[in-house]
């Protein structure tokens, strides 16, 4: 069964722009509670094929949050969120497994590598629920964990691993199926720097050859190395350097 | 760029593997957990397995020993007669045309002792009793050595133990020419007959024939008990009409019963003590099944991070919870097997160890991993579906 995308939106939304991944139309994401908690508030945000983006900002600014709902992981409470062509409202839960599955790749702070299982299963595992058969899923992971220079650990049990290494896996696991974007939330946090400073040329590398990556981070400093920094302050973009040579200003 | 969008799937032997790691990474936890399973179903298969084995030996001893045998008894006690059956019963009996063989029992004053020289007092609970020569062969009894009663030796002193009572007396066989001191005369012992399983009150006594009993112990000779052979089929009617038949003045005063029936009693009983052993499998695999629901939801709260990771790399929710289900199930299926290989091999040991013959049925097998798949779905259905409302925002927040 296929299911229909947001054909009109998904059509047009291409004819606009087709490198366009991530588009953000004036997305709030509103907690209930008492008070109400406003985490994002009308955010406007795209990200196009191969970019290299920083989201920024001190904690509690809706960086989980934001990172969250480009994930498909959350619903924005009002706005348009869109993903590989995708209008996310008009997807039900299981079509956003879907889109998750084969569109968008999650590095985490902690990793969240499986227990008991080699490295090469883990980084297979990123692909597990399109279908794929495992002993093809374990040859394209091959293939990612050289990206990630991580050859000669693959058959080793993954949370045995250095940090850095663990962390390389996770990147290797978010790589396998190409996806249109990945989004790396804190992905130096639990490192040390030595580590940090590798995962960071890792993730420059992996875009240097066309892959988009969201780096959410609260460090300013390893946000200022990146090509475009979106700063987050309140639930609200304060700060954009998209490059202006690419026909985009901020 | 993409306007169709393929959904989630998940492959069976992928689904395998995801529902394999908590009891691969968990393993003496996931042991302890079964164990609970493993004891109902071992219990409930022992338990069926023994009772098959012990009832299939009751029917192959029945089988021998015939179920067309039925005891006359006069009545004791106040106002139910004297205990003595009319003289002329055996005659009045044999007359019956189903009847094929019948042969009487009459209990003497007599004492045995080893010796003259052992006190009147202690007798070591020894009847004397007069019987007719075709006795053994209306019992269907055997010889365990000597021979027993017959034409040749009916007038001397001769008698016949019981397997108990040569016991007692210390004669090891009825070969050997041994002598006891029976009533006030030598008695030669001729034979030590095998345990009567059908009459286990001549295990324990000394048998004389009735001529002798009148020649050398003053006996009257008037039967007390009397055993009918019958042709199985009219048994029901040869029954129905013996006590009439023995004493036409007072029936009421002839108890007739059936000796195997006293065997089936107690398989009955046994089969009540079965029952009580079943519930109480069926209570540990109760037990069990809370084990495992337990220690699921605890692995749903421990496994939050991994639950997260799934959502993002593409789980539905059906995924999570099919996963979480997998898991109670091959945990109970596990313990299911291990319960029938346990139960099994008990029944095997305890039956080989009686001599039986091993049975185990295969409802005990069947059923008993079908209970354990049952519990397996049950225990594992909360915590599945617990697994699945997990938010992923918030197990990712887990740690």
């Amino acid at each position: 069964m296929n299911y229909a995308a947001s054909g009109t939106a998904a059509v047009a939304f291409e004819s606009a722009n087709e490198r366009t991944v991530l588009a953000l139309s004036n997305v709030t994401k509103t907690y209930e509670g008492t008070p109400p908690v406003h985490a994002i508030r009308g955010i406007d945000l795209d990200i196009r094929s191969g970019e290299l983006v920083a989201i920024v900002g001190p904690s509690g600014s809706g960086k989980s949050t934001l990172l969250h709902v480009i994930g498909t992981l959350d619903r924005a409470t009002s706005g348009t969120v869109e993903v590989a062509g995708y209008n996310v409202d008009d997807l039900s839960d299981k079509q956003l497994s879907s889109l998750r599955s084969r569109h968008i790749g999650f590095v985490f702070q902690q990793f969240f590598l499986l227990a008991g299982e080699t490295a090469l299963d883990n980084v297979a595992d990123g692909m597990l629920y399109t279908g794929m058969a495992l002993s093809e899923r374990r040859i394209l992971a091959e293939q990612a964990l050289s990206q990630v220079g991580l050859s000669h650990r693959m058959n080793h049990e993954a949370t045995k691993l250095s940090g850095g290494e663990r962390q390389r896996v996770a990147i290797a696991r978010a790589l396998i199926g190409s996806p249109d974007i990945i989004l790396a939330d804190e992905p130096t946090g639990n490192l040390d720097s030595k580590s940090g400073e590798a995962v960071m040329r890792l993730i420059e590398d992996l875009n240097a050859d066309g892959t988009t990556i969201v780096v959410i981070t609260h460090d300013h400093e390893i946000a200022s190395q990146f090509p475009r920094k979106v700063s987050l302050l309140d639930g609200k973009i304060v700060e954009d350097t998209r490059p202006v040579d690419d026909g985009h200003s901020s | 760029m993409n306007v169709t969008l393929e959904p989630s799937r998940l492959a069976p032997a992928d689904m395998m593997r995801a529902s394999l790691i908590g009891l691969r990474t968990r393993r003496l936890r996931s042991i302890l957990s079964g164990l609970g399973i493993v004891i109902g179903i071992a219990a409930m298969v022992g338990v069926l397995g023994l009772s098959e084995s012990s009832k299939s030996d009751l029917l192959a001893q029945l089988d021998q020993l015939g179920t067309n045998m039925l005891r006359i008894e006069a009545g004791t006690g106040i106002g139910i007669g004297s205990g003595e059956l009319p003289e002329d019963s055996i005659s009045m009996v044999a007359r019956v045309a189903p009847v094929e063989q019948v042969a009487s029992i009459s209990n003497t004053e007599a004492k045995v002792y080893r010796n003259d020289l052992v006190p009147s007092g202690q007798t070591g609970g020894i009847s004397v009793k007069a019987v007719d020569i075709n006795l053994l062969a209306t019992l269907q009894g055997e010889m365990g050595s000597g021979v027993f009663l017959d034409e040749a030796a009916r007038d001397l002193p001769v008698a016949v133990l019981g397997s108990v009572a040569a016991e007692r007396l210390g004669v090891a066989d009825g070969t050997s020419g041994t002598v006891v001191w029976l009533g006030q005369e030598w008695f030669s012992v001729v034979g030590v007959m095998d345990t009567l399983d059908l009459s286990p009150d001549l295990d324990r006594a000394a048998l004389v024939s009735y001529s002798a009993a009148e020649e050398f112990l003053d006996h009257d000779g008037v039967p007390s008990t009397i055993y009918v052979r019958s042709d199985p089929d009219d048994i029901d009617a040869v029954r129905s009409v013996l006590p009439a038949t023995v004493n036409p003045e007072s029936p009421d005063e002839v108890e007739v019963t059936r000796p195997s029936d006293a065997l089936e009693a107690k398989e009955a009983a046994d089969q009540a003590f079965t029952n009580l052993l079943l519930g109480l499998g069926a209570v540990a695999l109760l037990v069990g099944g809370v084990g495992i629901a337990n220690v699921m939801v605890i692995s749903v709260l421990e496994r939050r991070g991994e639950i997260g990771l799934r959502r993002a790399l593409g789980a539905t929710k059906g995924h999570i919870s099919i996963q979480f289900l997998g898991e109670s199930l091959i945990l109970a299926t596990l313990g299911g097997l291990g319960g029938v290989a346990l139960g099994s091999a008990v029944t095997a040991a305890y039956a080989w160890s009686q001599g039986w013959d091993v049975l185990i049925p295969t409802v005990a097998v069947v059923g008993g991993l079908a209970a354990a798949l049952i519990i397996g779905v049950i225990a594992g259905l909360y915590p599945a579906m617990r697994a699945a409302r997990v938010s992923p925002t918030e197990a990712l927040r887990t740690l």
